[in-house]
């Protein structure tokens, strides 16, 4: 078998797993207490002293030209203190999708600033919409589809020649919004000619420019900018900008001279502030009769907006990759709200158009899809992780182990004699999730205290607590001993919460400085225990010399410093063997129950198995894992943008329509990060230093449920979301499983 | 959400005296879980809001010879509270199903009863009948949650009221009170389908309201409830259906079927309870009761899958009602 490849160990490695303190254990958030009980303040939270109320007119067309808009009304409407245009908010601007920002406005109250918005006169030439992202003839009609070229590789016709038997299928997942809890925008204070921007972001050193940039552009006389972000309720990879409106709170706030608070509103939310890019396609898979894939090809068509765009086919087929592949994009252009990065971008739709046909195609062997899957290991795609196949072939047997798979599965249809039916699906996936570029600034204080300081952002993921607990390991010390201070554009510049980088960038800047403090605080602290530095070692709130009584307490160590703290600047440029690294896989299996006289499905038990490296905080990785299983259900089973192809709009712009599951619908979720007693695949995966984990665990969720399903029922459900309508229309057309 | 003038009175007489003859220029506020909503969106935007929570006389909770009397404050949960819902397990499966736990404690049955429907382009601003000058928007657009039954006139969307199959399934009656009015009225005639965009969902005129409901004694009844929901928490019903049964020596000897989320109103099926008379209660007949329910439904362009939802709901409150569906439909293999 394969095995990692051995590399010179970082010299900031972290400490072998029989020597760690506390990283691999489960730690609460030390910030939990002031989520839970209201003390956090988020964006939305902030009611600075005098602060105005902004609310935005957007248009409720997805397609119109402007022929008159007049804000006199809402410049005299009581209460206002602003009134502010944005670039479409004139006279032949052309409209392209419905929710497009027009005009915002700051008033006293948030009513007052309502009733202003309602007193602006716009009046609109409605133009003809297209915004029927899986109507590709339709599209073809109007004039919305470009046909891309295909993009091949091997001998697709040869390949299909020596293959047994061809695979069929249609297979689509629509767009889909990020649906933040917590909406876009900003709480903007001005002091003289400096904004600080309370701004929801996972971008809190790259976002102060394009404030400052934005408002010199509006002639504002502007010096700096700082961008704050505690806490954030949700980003998903839709809040890397400072947005429009987060230009437009910040003029309003230079206009008014009072603080601004303009956060969108659900419905604006759900319909310009990112969505997730559609995916349809006919597939054609070529196998032999004993699995194997020997040709794929596959026509798509989807949407990222006005733009065109859709699904990139640079990651279907997703992870296995036959020898022979042609793939074939139309891109449609529709009048709806642009796409953003959406928590892995494009894997979860690669995933759910290849895997849900691999198990089509396993269906039609009469295989068991575990043993495919396995058939097909030799053609993973390894650019991510060497040893994929050895990973992936030791996850199955987890996955398989845990949802019981062997007493459980059973061959496609037989899911039981009444109603309601049971199945199992599997599906698997792969990501990068390298360390971004990060700084920091850590202090060893005399008198006992640690504190770091680093523009990073915490989105709600843990990142302040494995910052702590990266310290506290270095250090000897437990987590809560560790003040994290991030959240402001004035620390030391750490990069933005994408690609699931952070926990990467910012455990190994911090592991850097606590190491470089550490041999500062040594080199004070050996001549007392007449020792040399290297023979000292922190562990359990005390320097000792290594193997021997002889010790100080870590207040007595650090009260040698005299007057001066430690000061350590420290910067993680990429990734070093040890301390951090890229590319996970993981396997998840779904049991479902489908009522058929319903159509309704019901998750019964979700098996989450992870590779991710060495983990700091073993609670909040695996809470990451539950957030993205609960993700996945949500867009295989109730989420969509739907759009009305009569009037335009996003018509479930709401949280009532656009339906996410509720505690009740998520059934029992079990997750298994790969550990040491997993065998040598585990060992080198535990050693090999920290890897990103936020987007992994959501790709695989739509193709294993979708698979369940048809696992239960006999027949593919080609769409997602699995929508009772969706599953009685598959049922009445019945199928050839 | 448009400013108002607020007025608190403290008995019925002074409520009904704050009600404006003029549609939408007072609302009432109960439990306010779809008023507030409708107002911040601003498809409802009266001058008035009249807060009725300090009206003593419409808290009731009252068993009596002629019934179980019900005051429209009474809030949901209230009703789940003790065993006054015993003889009733199709209001109380109806009111268990309603998961959110805000609208249960602050939602009333009043306002349970007076929701406005769910349709998407009635909360979107295009009016309780959905048009765009000539066009219907329900007919040309999304209909995948609109009406198969009762739908050939403008009125597209479905009566989104969870209680309301369970009530009129048991013969219950609404007080409803004006000035110088008062009736009593059975619950099935309360609920009408508009013809127009002046006609609301019910017979309430502007200065009316619902004050209580009286649910008759169904000692010799067994009733039952099932809803296809989709979600377990804040969600509506695809398709519901409430049915009462007489069954003497295991022969069905009376039966009311009323479907629910189908229709502009609750969907009383006399046909699919005639077909049960004289029957006992089987899969079989169930099923055809179910299959009869929807005999005559005439579904739009995207919501045929809910005839079969209605038709399970329907067969499955039968069974449920004569005890041979314990706890669902995830034993019911």
């Amino acid at each position: 078998m394969a095995t990692f490849q051995e590399q010179e160990r970082s010299e900031y490695a972290w400490p072998s797993a029989k020597d760690r303190q506390i990283i691999g254990q489960r730690t609460t958030r030390i910030d939990g207490i002031y989520k839970t009980t209201g003390e956090a303040k988020y964006s939305s939270d902030l009611n600075p002293a005098d602060l105005l109320h902004g609310r935005l007119l957007t248009s409720p067309y997805a397609h119109a030209r402007i022929t008159k808009i007049n804000v006199d009304a809402a410049k005299k409407s009581k209460g206002v203190q602003g009134v502010y245009l944005f670039a479409d908010a004139a006279v032949g601007s052309e409209i392209r999708w419905q929710g497009r920002e027009l005009v915002a406005v700051a008033a006293d109250t948030p009513e007052q600033a309502e009733d202003a918005i309602a007193a602006i006169e716009v009046e609109y030439e409605v133009l003809e919409h297209w915004v029927d992202e899986a109507d590709v003839e339709g599209a073809r009609a109007a004039g919305r589809a470009n046909e891309n070229e295909a993009q091949t590789a091997g001998d697709v016709d040869a390949g299909f020649a020596q293959a047994d038997k061809i695979i069929e299928g249609h297979y689509g997942i629509p767009t889909i919004t990020h649906c933040c809890w917590e909406t876009h925008g900003s709480t903007c204070v001005w002091d003289g000619r400096s904004l600080t921007a309370y701004l929801s972001t996972q971008n809190v050193s790259g976002t102060p420019g394009q404030f400052t940039n934005g408002l010199t552009m509006k002639d504002v006389d502007i010096e700096s900018t700082e961008v704050v972000c505690q806490y954030e309720g949700g980003g998903f990879g839709s809040k890397f900008a400072a947005d429009t409106w987060g230009i437009a709170a910040a003029y309003l706030a230079h206009e008014a001279g009072r603080p601004v608070k303009l956060m969108l509103s659900r419905a604006t939310e759900l319909q310009v502030a990112g969505n997730r890019p559609s995916g349809y396609a006919e597939v054609k898979i070529g196998i032999k009769n004993d699995g194997k894939m020997v040709a794929w090809d596959s026509v798509h068509w989807g949407t990222s907006g006005v733009g065109g765009g859709g699904v990139s086919t640079g990651v279907t087929p997703y992870i296995f990759t036959p020898e022979n592949t042609r793939r074939q994009q139309i891109s449609i252009s529709t009048n709806t709200g642009g796409a953003r990065a959406w928590r892995a971008p494009n894997h979860p739709q690669g995933c759910a158009l290849t895997q849900t046909a691999m198990e089509d195609a396993a269906a039609a062997l009469g295989m068991d899809p575990i043993a495919f899957f396995k058939k097909n290991l030799d053609i993973v795609d390894r650019a991510q992780h060497p040893d994929a196949a050895t990973v992936y072939a030791k996850e199955l047997d987890i996955a398989a182990d845990l949802i019981g798979w062997d007493q459980r599965w059973h061959p496609r249809g037989q899911g039981g004699g009444g109603a309601v039916k049971q199945g199992l699906g599997i599906a698997l996936h792969s990501w990068g999730g390298g360390a971004h570029p990060s700084s920091c600034m850590l202090k060893i204080r005399p008198d006992g205290g640690v504190e770091t300081y680093l523009g990073s952002q915490d989105i709600g993921t843990g990142t302040k607590t494995i910052i702590a607990m990266a310290i506290g390991e270095t250090l000897g010390l437990p987590a809560d001993a560790i003040k994290v201070n991030v959240g402001r554009s004035s620390y030391p510049v750490s990069g933005g919460s994408g690609g699931s980088t952070t926990v990467g960038g910012v455990s190994g800047s911090n592991r850097k400085a606590a190491v470089e403090a550490r041999k500062e605080l040594f080199a004070k602290v050996a001549p007392r225990l007449n020792a040399s530095a290297d023979q000292l070692e922190a562990r359990n709130g005390e320097i000792r010399v290594q193997g021997t009584d002889r010790k100080l307490d870590w207040k007595q160590a650090t009260g040698l410093l005299g007057v001066q703290p430690i000061e350590v600047m420290q910067t993680h440029r990429g990734d070093e063997p040890g301390l951090t690294a890229r590319g996970v896989g993981g396997v998840q299996i779904a049991d479902v129950s489908v009522d058929t006289e319903t159509g309704i499905v019901r998750m019964n038990k979700y098996v989450a198995v992870q590779d991710v490296g060495t983990i700091i905080d073993l609670l909040t990785a695996e809470s990451q894992v539950h957030g993205a299983v609960i993700m996945g259900i949500a867009f295989a089973l109730t989420e969509e943008q739907i759009m009305d192809n009569a009037t335009g709009r996003f018509i479930n712009s709401d949280m009532v329509n656009y339906k996410l599951p509720r505690l009740g619908d998520i059934g029992e979720i079990i997750v298994h990060m790969i550990q040491p007693e997993d065998g040598e695949v585990g060992r080198a995966e535990h050693d090999r230093g920290v890897v990103g984990l936020g987007e992994p665990p959501v790709i695989s969720p739509g193709a294993a449920i979708s698979n369940a399903v048809a696992n239960a029922i006999g027949v593919r459900v080609p769409t997602l979301p699995l929508t009772p309508d969706r599953v009685l229309a598959a049922l009445e057309k019945g199928g050839d499983a | 959400m448009k400013s108002f003038a607020y007025a608190r009175p403290t008995n019925e007489s002074e409520t009904v005296n704050l009600l404006g003859s003029k549609w939408g220029h007072t609302a009432l506020l109960a439990g306010g879980t779809d008023l507030m909503s409708l107002m911040q969106n601003r498809v409802s935007t009266p001058e008035v809001l009249v807060d009725i929570n300090h009206v003593e006389s419409l808290k009731t909770l009252q068993p009596t010879d002629e019934g179980l009397v019900i005051g429209a404050l009474t809030s949901l949960d209230d009703l789940l509270d003790g065993e006054v819902l015993e003889q009733f397990p199709a209001v109380n499966q109806a009111v268990d199903g309603i998961q959110s736990i805000q609208i249960r404690s602050r939602g009333t049955i009043g306002g349970e009863l007076c929701q406005r429907p769910r349709c998407w382009y009635f909360r979107n601003g295009y009016g309780l009948l959905g048009r765009d000058g000539e066009r219907s928007l329900p007919l040309e657009g999304d209909n995948r949650y609109h009406a198969i039954l009762g739908n050939q006139g403008p009125a597209l969307f479905v009566s989104p009221s969870r209680l309301a199959p369970a009530l009129i399934a048991l013969n219950a009656q609404v007080r409803i009170i004006g000035p110088d009015m008062e009736d009593v009225l059975p619950l099935e005639y309360f609920f009408v389908t508009p013809r127009n965009e002046t006609q609301t969902e019910n017979v309430l005129l502007p200065n009316q309201l619902l004050t209580h409901v009286l649910i008759p004694p169904a000692d010799n009844y067994v009733n039952a409830t099932y809803e296809v929901v989709q979600l377990q928490g804040l969600d509506w019903p695809l398709a519901a259906a409430s049915a009462s049964l007489k069954i003497e020596n295991g022969i069905v000897q009376e039966a009311k079927i009323v479907l629910g989320h189908v229709a502009p109103t609750p969907w009383v099926s006399s046909d699919a309870a005639q077909s049960l008379i004289g029957q006992p209660v089987t899969e079989e007949t169930a099923q055809s009761a179910g299959d009869i329910s929807v005999a005559t439904a005439t579904p739009l362009s995207r919501n045929g899958y809910k005839v079969q939802m209605a038709r399970t709901a329907v067969k499955r409150a039968i069974l449920r009602a004569a005890g041979l569906l314990e706890g669902g439909q995830e034993s019911h293999v």
